[in-house]
């Protein structure tokens, strides 16, 4: 295998830049991506992530247990702040995962064909943090053996959920969310598993990689319908995903309180949640193209790519916070304005400085390609990022505080409890991640093919008549280029 | 490498061919770039073959067209699922939120009138979430689930894994097999006729 790493950040129209690099064809490509998985040991830093990770996944077991031993009095939630920690995390976990459906299903309407690289694992990500998400407000229902009360199952009560509450609307929502991800990366996954089965080398890789693929065998006919299949998914993955973190930001902004009550929210969560999840995409990229050698796939073109989509987003999160002031000082609303003076000067002034300054300021970075396209500048700014979308659902859910009766003011403090099962989802997250990248491909191996110049079932007779003209034409073009 | 001589591959797939009482279940070529075997897909399409398919890693871009594959009705019956999907959201809420009305399914369920923050029994605004979350959901479920029924999926054995060469149709090779229940299907003439596509390989295949 070479190991030229040829520059593809270039911007030349002209020519199309290559999304796999030093690969001339498929073989290759199956090689070098099933390595992940067929490699006889993970590298070390892999076994010494997941035992960091199993022992925080750990960590989050003990401290739900605790808390269904005990009751959710070991959470710092508060009358008024009757949503701390869990509702936070589970935000912050929902608007991660909305990353991998954007990378999915809404670059494959728009034929983006960079997505291909890093799809696979934007969506399991996707699920995973969905896993994550979903955790919190099962857990923060209080009494959790009742908690089957959130789905509309006949009972002995004749007792039925409230549908015109924003929170039974969430739970559809991300239950509807969790199983379409699911799906979709499933059906991505089955022509994958079917090569890892072809290639396995023991009987017990062949039979379970078997039974997962299906016995796909890679006929046109299925090929026909796998492909409309998929353009469907994406089609209704795309509504889906926006209606998914609207429905969240519904969670605040249907109820009547000042800071809440915005038409702004649910643009401005979809948003951020698109923000905090290619941010988290790259956090991911970053470290696992180095460790397996991926770097011929996730490119750094694609991590570029992705930077550029940060600095959007980043840039509309950052537009969002000042019309949001703007509006509570142009409405004229005493309480609504406030609740904004409230939350940049009151007593969390410090969080939403953090937040403004990892979501806004970090971002702008990326205006210059010396930065989009240098490691450490990019893996410094998303890590900002991951903190400062965070401390965005802090600092909203904290405008509970200060109410409006003076006399149940207080200072949120979160408890140990708190701190520990965040620490933990991380845990959880990252353990299912680890596994997946060691077990399943981490790279869609046949979309990445279909997007390699030898795909082109066209191109085959060109190579052999007319490659070398073409060469020829392409270099003086460029030597035009470069001397005009 | 698509210009392999027939001399490298004669004398496996001689070997492959002898005669075996096992039915035959066809013939299989196989194929080293997108371009050959799209070569190949149209003229056994133009052959006028009727049973037989290709096989390739990922799609390759036209082959269904070439193979004269008619586009499928998938869309059709997920727009329907989608409209299902959609009924089954408004039925829900109305029934459960709107009006206390008696239904006997496998148990006898009540329905219940909330009133609830001073809004209508039928809050048609209210209800969209759901309605939207449960079109997308039933749409979505069925989409993947049609896919596999239409493409008979699960099927975890067929006369093609028998084969060792086709461990690479999930790698770098592209396949074309011509059933033996085809009409025009004829050991020795189907055989010859697919050794003139040039192939790399040219192996029968046992039921």
């Amino acid at each position: 295998m070479s190991t030229i790493v040829i520059d593809n950040t270039f911007e030349d129209p002209t020519r199309r830049a290559p999304l796999v690099l030093n690969h001339d064809n498929f073989g290759s490509v199956t090689r070098e991506i099933c390595w992940v998985n067929e490699s006889p040991k993970p590298p070390k830093a892999w076994y010494v992530t997941m035992g960091i990770s199993l022992m925080l996944a750990g960590l989050l077991g003990t401290m739900i247990l605790y808390l269904f031993a005990t009751g959710v009095g070991v959470w710092g939630n508060q009358n008024p702040v009757m949503w701390g920690f869990p509702i936070v995390n589970f935000v912050f976990w929902v608007g991660i995962g909305h990353a991998g459906t954007l990378i999915s299903a809404i670059l494959f309407l728009f034929r983006q064909k960079w997505r291909t690289a890093i799809n696979r694992f934007a969506e399991a990500m996707t699920i995973f943090a969905v896993i994550c998400a979903a955790t919190f407000p099962g857990i923060h229902v209080g009494r959790v053996w009742v908690v089957y009360w959130l789905f509309p199952i006949p009972n002995q009560m004749d007792m039925w959920p409230q549908f015109r509450s924003p929170l039974l609307w969430d739970v559809f929502a991300v239950n509807t969310y969790f199983t379409v991800s699911l799906l979709f990366w499933y059906v991505g996954l089955i022509p994958d598993l079917a090569t890892l089965r072809d290639r396995a080398n023991n009987k017990f890789k062949a039979i379970a990689y078997g039974i997962f693929s299906l016995g796909w065998r890679g006929s046109t006919r299925h090929w026909h319908r796998y492909e409309r299949a998929y353009l469907l998914l994406a089609a209704l993955a795309t509504p889906l995903v926006l209606s998914v973190h609207s429905v969240v930001s519904f969670d605040f902004a249907v109820s009547q309180l000042p800071g809440w009550h915005t038409t702004i929210f649910p643009p401005y969560f979809v948003a951020g949640a698109i923000f905090g999840g290619f941010a988290m995409v790259v956090t991911l990229a970053v470290p696992a193209r180095q460790l397996w050698g991926l770097k011929n796939f996730i490119t750094m073109r694609h991590l570029e790519n992705m930077n550029k989509i940060i600095l959007l987003t980043g840039t509309i999160v950052g537009y969002a916070y000042t019309m949001e002031f703007f509006i509570a000082w142009y409405s004229g609303a005493e309480y609504e304005g406030f609740a904004f003076i409230n939350r940049a000067t009151g007593q969390h002034w410090w969080a939403y400085l953090i937040m403004f300054s990892c979501n806004v300021f970090a971002p702008q970075l990326f205006w210059f390609k010396r930065f989009r396209t240098s490691i450490p500048v990019m893996f410094f700014v998303v890590n900002c990022v991951n903190v400062g979308m965070w401390f965005e659902r802090f600092v909203i859910v904290l405008s509970l505080e200060m109410d409006f009766l003076p006399s149940s003011w207080a200072y949120f403090k979160p408890t140990w409890v708190d701190l520990a099962t965040l620490l933990g989802s991380f845990g959880l997250f990252m353990t299912l991640f680890l596994l997946f990248i060691r077990y399943l491909p981490v790279i869609a191996i046949a979309e990445i093919k279909a997007v390699m110049p030898q795909a082109d079932p066209h191109a085959h007779h060109h190579h052999e008549h007319h490659h070398e003209p073409r060469a020829e034409v392409t270099a003086s073009n460029e030597g035009e280029e470069a001397t005009s | 490498m698509s210009t392999a001589t027939p001399s490298r591959t004669a004398p496996d797939s001689g070997t492959a061919i002898k005669e075996k009482p096992a039915p035959l279940f066809g013939i299989m070529a196989e194929f080293d770039s997108p371009a050959a075997i799209m070569d190949a897909a149209h003229k056994v399409h133009a052959a006028g073959y009727k049973w037989w398919d290709t096989h390739t890693p990922f799609p390759v871009h036209g082959l269904d067209k070439a193979m004269g594959i008619k586009p499928t009705i998938l869309p059709m019956l997920v727009f329907f699922l989608g409209l299902n999907g959609f009924l089954m959201g408004w039925a829900l809420q109305l029934f459960t939120n709107s009006f206390s009305f008696e239904l006997w399914a496998l148990v006898p369920v009540q329905g219940y009138d909330f009133v609830v923050s001073g809004k209508p029994d039928i809050s048609g605004p209210a209800f969209i979430p759901v309605i939207f979350e449960l079109t997308i959901l039933f749409s979505a479920v069925g989409c993947v689930f049609l896919m596999l029924l239409m493409n008979r999926l699960p099927q975890w054995y067929h006369p093609v894994f028998k084969s060792e060469r086709f461990a690479r149709a999930t790698d770098d090779r592209f396949f074309v097999v011509i059933e033996s229940r085809d009409p025009q299907f004829q050991k020795d003439r189907t055989e010859s006729f697919l050794r003139s596509l040039n192939p790399m390989s040219v192996e029968s295949l046992e039921d």
